[in-house]
Order: structure tokens, then C-alpha cells, then sequence
């Protein structure tokens, strides 16, 4: 405690170095995750952290949070080396981590989730339960957030799940947090709590590392960044007079002409319509078509009910009314069976829970979806497998060891790609694709983006739910914009804007709420 | 005590949430409830027919009868809520019993006490066994103690090697602690009753109790708040096989007669008690109260049929509705429970 204090006081006077991390490596078997990482956190800065996916970001977390033991490097704080033998010293050392998927116990309530393990006691070894309670309800009022101590964590949100990690940060005065990608699933509101909390932190003297593949919010609240390429740092330096196009082309280490290239592709026949399509309590009356060779962009806030759209289409989710023709053929609902037949694939959201099988084999999650193909009599042959993903992973330039590895071992963006892949190699005519650049680096992305074009290029009708402006806009043919369940908006390629689109998305209420 | 104070600490807190925290609450305790219930039930239906069933020599015997079984759902439910399983309980129960009885048969003289102990120390030992492995080398607790289950079964029947110990053989001391009685109560219930206060008090009240909770809730978030999970875990499962060894010398003190069969095929009414009882079997949740509810409510439900005449092989299907409804019920309570408190996130945020 004395300790802390006494940092907090140094670390006001001035911006010295807080956390130092010096050209850390470290490798798994042959794979060199982290070949020179280095960091330098000073008290009161927010300090961004970028780098395309591989590029080692998550492994340097997870060398500051503990997790992992550097095989080479050092460790500062405040001058003094430290080695962490697991989370636990790096959390008595100060330095707390929030990673995106904030890792809580369901069954447990909110302030036994904060103080897990380091409850107060009474003389008695006792936990001394509302001394608990009056802690949590302290944290809670310092971060300007009414959460009940009592409540279970089952059913948080997720915004709601980091604060409740950022409660833990606080309650062991921790002086250097990491917040690991945290806006990533949260929704614009909720980027601003999250974004006033950091600031808070900051200005009593925390040191908060930012890591995030949006480049946008590391600009709004870093005041410094580190870019990370290839298991190295390749710049550190203050973010002022530096642009997004600036970090791009440091991350990438080329310049990326056409992040977004989308080609122009005269569209063709209808390919998809959608008619009055109604979920009740979800969304109503969605009307839209989707022609050969088009992309549509699917626009509106988390929350706005665009994957739930495009779940019924596929017929995973039923549906109360409306109808779904795929070229000119009328698909039977809730069933995902028959919108395969009739040619449409569909890449979720969530590619580790729904889109991939975590345990199977690169090579078997790849020819999932075409194994009625792949059949010969009753047999699937291991080699026919082998040379469909392999050919794919040619296609979509997978950065793989082995196609036996599991899909478990590969960055976030390959296995999209393996999503990908699953889909592309039934060769659907229409193509559902939900948040398919989510958490990918960016030169992936660009990746993801010119196969998406090829697809359209090809004839196939894209249906692309995003929720980022700039891949709408670059990307799609037509926005769709829903709000609260409903279409409020159809905007064709060059009247898109930023603007228009937001405006739809947020003040729909004045087209939507008519319906 | 303890169970006032929070009631005054929910009392007290700010109007957020107060309808969620006790929507949890009432699913919580509306598991014990509802077993008592249902036991209220059993015993009303069954007197009705016969009321001698609920007279006092009656209900000493069906706490007596129910008293071993909720001893080791003590014991597994230590474990469950780790997302563990203790599926060698029966085995560790048979050897330890013909252990303590050899033991004193053997030696006359020896304290009563020493049986229990030596049972204890011996389960405890069996215990140590299940959790090195399932910690240390990760192997799914399930497929550790199915192994030691036949492992230890096969000693004790090396052990025995076909003999028998009869109640003759076992000091008066040891035998009065089996059947006899205090102030009305018996010694293996009132033993009973103790363990699971204790550890009743020492899940809610001792971070290493909160700490198992946390395991079976979340094992990753776990290992992140620096929690040793391997060696809570360890100690779960020393714990319940102590509880089975402690069990051990119990049923050689009630029955007297042990031989190399003792407590074969008893781990599966103990994790049918557990479950019933309304410990989560993925872990995380549940109480040691709950799980001694529902030994109690098996064995009495064991009991009533035999009163109401009804043939013995309908017990085992009355038991396995039991499990399947109560899981059914827990499953539908939890996803109430859940929605309610989604709405609750959705309507705030």
C-alpha cells in the first residue's frame, strides 16, 4: 500500500518511466511469437499499442499480465526488475489486465468477482462480508457506475463485464493497466464510459496501455504509441502530428493503397430478396434485395438487430412472418439445410463459437460445409480434404504451419480466413458475412476485403453486416442502415456518408418509428 | 449467524439491483425448499398410509439409513463444485471399511477414536491419489477416479481375500458408535449433521471455500485471479476421500458384517443425491446442505416404498425421475433466472 502511495506521489511530478519492458522474446516450439518487444509505460499517459494480428501484441500482454515467461528481456517498474511467475505477482506488482472477453465467474456475484481470493477478512479468517460490500460499493461510485455488489455476473454485459474487471484493477490500487482490444464488442455509448473511465484512471496517475485495432480510438486517448510489426517494436513515439494513415503504413511497413477495393461490377439479376421479414420482439418488416455481383452493406449499431437479421435469413433463427426468395426459389424457414441447397452460405459473427470446430484440424474445418461433395460412397478421403483446404489456403493466403494443425493455433485473422474458406468452397451465390474483419489486423482485413470484391467480381450477391463506417462505406455497393429492428435507411454507393449513416442508425427514430 | 448478517446487508443496499440479487436468491433457495417439500410430501403421503412411519423410532432410522450417503454428497459435492467428479467414493468406502475392521478386530484395545482416524487418514490418502492425478498430470477426474475406482476395489478385495468381519470380531465401543444414541439423537447422524455445518460455513465463509466455487464456475478466470487451482482442487478431492474413508469406518461401526463388497455402486447415489440436492454438475454452484437434503430425500423416498408395499425395483425408477425432473427444474430455473437478469443489464445499459 505504502508503496503505491508513494509511486502515485513520483509519478505526478513528472512523466518518468513507470513500466519498462525491455526487448522481451519469446517463442512457442519453433513459432517466434515475440522477437523484440519493448514498451515504456509513464504514470498518467494512455499509451496505444498497434499492430496487425501475429504481430506479438498479444503475446507482450500476456508477458505483462503474468501469463507468460519471457524466454529473453527484462522487466522495470519504477527502476526495480521484476519477474512474474504468474498472474498473481503481476497483480501484487500492480499491473492488471482487461482482456476483451473479460474472463468472470457466472456463479459468482459481482464484488466476490472483483475481490476473488483477496476477500477482507475478520480476525477470524473470516470473509468479512460487508466490509466487502462497502468496498465494492466505493469502487463502483469511483468509476461513476451503478453496479449491484449482489447481482451474479451471469447476464452482464459486456461493457458491464470490463468494468467489473476494471473494479478489480482498481481494488488492488493496480498503477499499470492493459486493456486488451476492450471495445471491440461494445457499442458507441459504451466505448465513452469506457473511454471517461480510462481517463479517470489516467488522471489519478495510471498508467493505461490502450491495444486495439481501432486506429480512430487510439488517436482519441493515447497521448503516446507503440507499433508493433512482426514480433518487434518498430516505433514508439508521441501520437501528435501523426495520422491514421501514418500508424497504418508503420504497421504494415508498405503503403496500403487500397484498403478498401471494392471494384465496380455491373450487378445483375436479384439474387436474394428479402419480403416483410418479421421476428417479433427483435426486428420487423425488413424488405431488401441483394443482385449478382453486388455488395450490401449492412449498417446500425450493436444492438440494432442486423445479425439477427441475417440469422433468419439462413434460417437459423425461425421467423414470425415475411419471406426470404433466393433466386426466385422461396426458402422454407428455420432451415439452415435448405438455404445451403439453394446456394447461400453464411460466415457468423462469432467465428469461435459458431463459425469454426476450436479442435479440428485446419484441413477439417476447412471442407466442413462440403462434405456432401467431398463423399465418395459413404467415405470422406483424408487427401481429397487435404487438397481442398490446401488449395483454398493457396486462395486466401493462410499462414499456416501444417494443415493438420487444429484451427486453435492460428491468429484470429487466419482462422477467419478458415471461416472463409469452409464457405467459399461450397461456391455459394449468395454470401452472408457478419462482422467478417472483426478483431483482424490490417493487412488481413485488406485481404478479406479484395476476396470479398473477387466474390462480387465473380457474380456472387454479398450481404456484408459491419460495424465499422469506413469498410461500409469502401465496401458496399448500397448501406442498409437498421435501427431498433428495423431498415431506417437505403443509401446507394455515392450519397453514402458517414453522417447519413450514423444519422439513420442513431436518430432512425424519425423514419422507423412510424412502422 | 452468519445467514442474518447478510439478510441485513441486502436490506441495506441501494435500491440497483435489489430485485436481481434476490431473484438469485429465491432460485437458490428455492432448491432446498423445494426439497423439503417434496420430502414434506413423502413423509405425509407415507404416514397417511401408515403412520407409524413418522413415529420416533421411524424417523431415527431414516436419518440413520440416510446419514452415510449424505456424509460422502458431503464429500462429492466439495468436488463438483470444482467441475469435478469423485466417481471412487464407493470403493474408498469398502476398502476403509474393511480396513477399520481388520484393524480393530485385530487389536481390541484400541480407542475408538483410532478407527475413525485411521478411516480419515487412510480415504484421505485415496483422496491425495484422485487429486495429484487429476491435478498434476490434467487428467479429466472422471476418467481418474472410474480407474480408481476399480483400483481400489480391487485392494480391498485383495486385501479381504474372501474373509469376512463380523460384528463378534468388533469391540462393543466401535459397534454402540453404529446404533447407539444421544439424548434420542444417533451418533452417526449427530456426526453427520456436524460435518456438513462445517463445511456448510466453510464454502460460504473462507476464501479456500469461495475459491472452489470460483474453479467450477470459470477454471481460466481462476487460474487469471491467482487462485492455485491445482492444489484446491487437491484438496477437494482429499477432502472427500477423508469424508469416504471417515464413512469407511462408519459402516463398519453400523453393520458390523464387512467383507470386500462393502459400498460397491455407491458413487452413483451420491452424485444422484448431489444433483438432486442441487449442486450444478458442471460446478460453480450448490450447497453442502442441498446435496445432505437430497441423500436424505433419496433414502427416505427408498423408505416410504417399502411401507407403501411398493415392489423395491420401482425405487430405482422413482430415482432416476427424480434426477432427470430435478435437472429438468434446475435447467429451467436457471434460464428464468438468466433472461431476468439479461432484461435487467438491457433495461440499465
Amino acid at each position: 500500500m505504502a508503496q503505491a502511495g508513494g509511486s502515485t506521489a513520483s509519478s505526478l511530478t513528472a512523466g518518468a518511466p513507470l513500466l519498462l519492458l525491455e526487448h522481451a522474446a519469446k517463442s512457442f516450439g519453433s513459432v517466434q511469437a515475440l522477437e523484440d518487444g519493448s514498451i515504456e509505460l509513464r504514470a498518467g499517459e494512455a499509451h496505444g499499442l498497434v499492430g496487425e494480428n501475429g504481430a506479438g501484441k498479444s503475446t507482450l500482454v500476456k508477458i505483462l499480465a503474468g501469463v507468460y515467461r519471457p524466454d529473453a528481456g527484462r522487466l522495470l517498474l519504477d527502476g526495480r526488475e521484476l519477474r512474474l511467475g504468474g498472474p498473481a505477482d503481476a497483480r501484487a506488482a500492480g499491473i492488471a489486465v482487461i482482456y476483451q472477453e473479460p474472463t468472470l465467474f457466472p456463479d459468482l456475484s459481482v464484488a466476490e468477482n472483483i475481490f476473488m481470493g483477496r476477500q477482507p477478512l475478520t480476525l477470524g479468517r473470516r470473509i468479512d462480508g460487508r466490509e466487502l460490500r462497502r468496498r465494492v460499493e466505493a469502487l463502483m461510485e469511483r468509476l461513476g457506475v451503478p453496479l449491484d455488489p449482489s447481482r451474479p455476473a451471469r447476464g452482464l454485459s459486456i461493457a458491464d463485464q470490463q468494468i467489473v474487471e476494471i473494479a478489480k484493477a482498481l481494488s488492488f490500487e493496480a498503477r499499470v493497466i492493459v486493456m486488451d482490444e476492450p471495445t471491440a464488442a461494445l457499442s458507441g455509448a459504451e466505448v465513452a464510459r469506457l473511454f471517461a473511465v480510462a481517463r479517470a484512471l489516467r488522471a489519478q496517475g495510471a498508467a493505461v496501455l490502450f491495444v486495439s485495432h481501432r486506429l480512430d480510438e487510439v488517436l482519441d486517448l493515447c497521448q503516446r504509441v507503440t507499433v508493433m510489426r512482426d514480433g518487434r517494436q518498430v516505433f514508439t513515439g508521441p501520437l501528435d502530428g501523426l495520422t491514421r494513415d501514418d500508424l497504418v503504413r508503420r504497421m504494415v511497413g508498405r503503403e496500403l493503397g487500397a484498403m478498401f477495393p471494392k471494384q465496380a461490377v455491373a450487378s445483375g439479376d436479384v439474387a436474394l430478396s428479402v419480403r416483410r421479414l418479421t421476428r417479433e420482439g427483435v426486428f420487423a418488416d425488413v424488405s431488401f434485395d441483394v443482385r449478382h455481383g453486388e455488395i450490401v452493406g449492412l449498417a446500425g449499431l450493436v444492438g440494432a438487430g442486423r445479425s439477427e437479421v441475417a440469422r433468419a435469413v439462413f434460417g437459423i433463427d425461425r421467423r414470425d412472418a415475411g419471406e426470404v426468395v433466393v433466386e426466385g426459389r422461396r426458402l422454407p424457414a428455420a432451415s439452415p439445410t435448405a438455404a445451403m441447397a439453394a446456394g447461400m452460405g453464411y460466415v457468423p459473427e462469432d467465428r469461435r463459437e459458431q463459425g469454426l470446430v476450436m479442435d479440428l484440424s485446419i484441413a477439417r474445418n476447412a471442407s466442413l460445409a462440403s462434405l456432401g461433395r467431398l463423399r465418395r460412397g459413404v467415405f470422406i478421403r483424408g487427401a481429397d480434404e487435404r487438397r481442398l483446404a490446401a488449395d483454398w489456403a493457396a486462395r486466401l493466403r493462410l499462414k499456416y504451419a501444417r494443415l493438420g494443425d487444429p484451427v486453435a493455433a492460428l491468429s484470429g485473422g487466419n482462422q477467419q480466413k478458415v471461416v472463409l474458406a469452409k464457405w467459399l468452397a461450397r461456391r455459394p451465390t449468395v454470401l452472408i458475412v457478419d462482422e467478417p474483419t472483426r478483431g483482424i489486423d490490417v493487412a488481413t482485413k485488406a485481404e478479406v476485403h479484395r476476396l470479398l470484391s473477387d466474390l462480387a467480381g465473380d457474380g456472387v450477391a454479398v450481404l456484408m453486416i459491419s460495424s465499422e463506417l469506413p469498410e461500409i462505406l469502401g465496401m458496399a455497393d448500397r448501406v442498409l442502415v437498421m435501427h431498433e429492428g428495423r431498415l431506417t435507411a437505403e443509401l446507394p454507393r455515392e450519397e453514402a456518408t458517414e453522417e447519413r449513416i450514423m444519422l439513420a442508425a442513431t436518430a432512425g427514430a424519425a423514419s422507423g418509428a412510424s412502422g | 449467524m452468519s445467514v442474518s448478517v447478510e439478510r441485513a446487508e441486502r436490506a441495506a443496499a441501494g435500491d440497483h439491483g435489489r430485485r436481481a440479487g434476490r431473484l438469485v436468491d429465491a432460485a437458490l433457495r428455492f432448491r432446498e425448499l423445494g426439497i423439503l417439500l417434496v420430502l414434506a410430501l413423502v413423509v405425509a403421503v407415507t404416514a397417511a398410509y401408515n403412520p407409524r412411519f413418522v413415529s420416533g423410532q421411524s424417523i431415527r432410522d431414516l436419518l440413520l439409513n440416510a446419514s452415510i450417503v449424505a456424509l460422502l454428497a458431503v464429500g462429492q459435492t466439495l468436488v463438483v463444485v470444482t467441475r469435478n467428479v469423485d466417481l471412487s467414493v464407493g470403493s474408498v468406502l469398502g476398502l476403509t471399511a474393511f480396513m477399520t475392521g481388520d484393524l480393530m478386530a485385530g487389536h481390541q484395545g484400541l480407542p475408538v477414536v483410532l478407527a475413525l482416524l485411521a478411516g480419515l487418514a487412510f480415504g484421505a490418502a485415496c483422496g491425495a491419489v484422485n487429486g495429484t492425478v487429476t491435478a498434476a498430470a490434467r487428467v479429466p477426474s472422471l476418467v481418474v477416479t472410474l480407474g480408481t475406482l476399480y483400483v481400489f476395489r480391487g485392494l480391498d478385495y485383495a486385501w479381504a481375500g474372501g474373509r469376512q468381519i463380523n460384528a463378534a470380531n468388533l469391540p462393543e465401543g466401535l459397534l454402540t458408535l453404529g446404533s447407539g444414541s444421544f439424548l434420542g439423537v444417533p451418533y452417526l447422524v449427530a456426526i453427520t449433521v456436524v460435518l456438513v455445518a462445517v463445511a456448510a460455513y466453510a464454502l460460504r465463509s473462507f476464501r479456500s471455500g469461495r475459491e472452489l466455487y470460483a474453479i467450477g464456475s470459470n477454471p481460466d478466470a481462476a487460474v487469471l485471479a491467482g487462485i492455485p487451482v491445482g492444489r484446491r482442487v487437491l484438496a477437494a478431492f482429499v477432502a472427500s476421500g477423508a469424508v469416504a474413508g471417515l464413512a469407511g469406518a462408519l459402516w463398519t461401526a453400523r453393520f458390523g458384517t464387512v467383507d470386500a463388497t462393502a459400498g460397491t455402486g455407491f458413487e452413483l447415489q451420491v452424485i444422484a443425491a448431489v444433483v438432486v440436492g442441487g449442486v450444478a454438475i458442471f460446478g460453480g454452484s450448490g450447497s453442502v446442505v442441498g446435496a445432505a437434503l437430497g441423500a436424505l430425500l433419496l433414502s427416505t423416498i427408498g423408505s416410504a416404498l417399502v411401507v407403501l408395499k411398493v415392489p423395491s425395483f420401482w425405487l430405482q425408477a422413482a430415482v432416476g425421475a427424480l434426477l432427470v425432473g430435478a435437472i429438468a427444474l434446475d435447467r429451467l430455473v436457471g434460464l428464468r433466472v438468466a433472461s431476468a437478469l439479461r432484461q435487467r443489464s438491457v433495461r440499465r445499459g
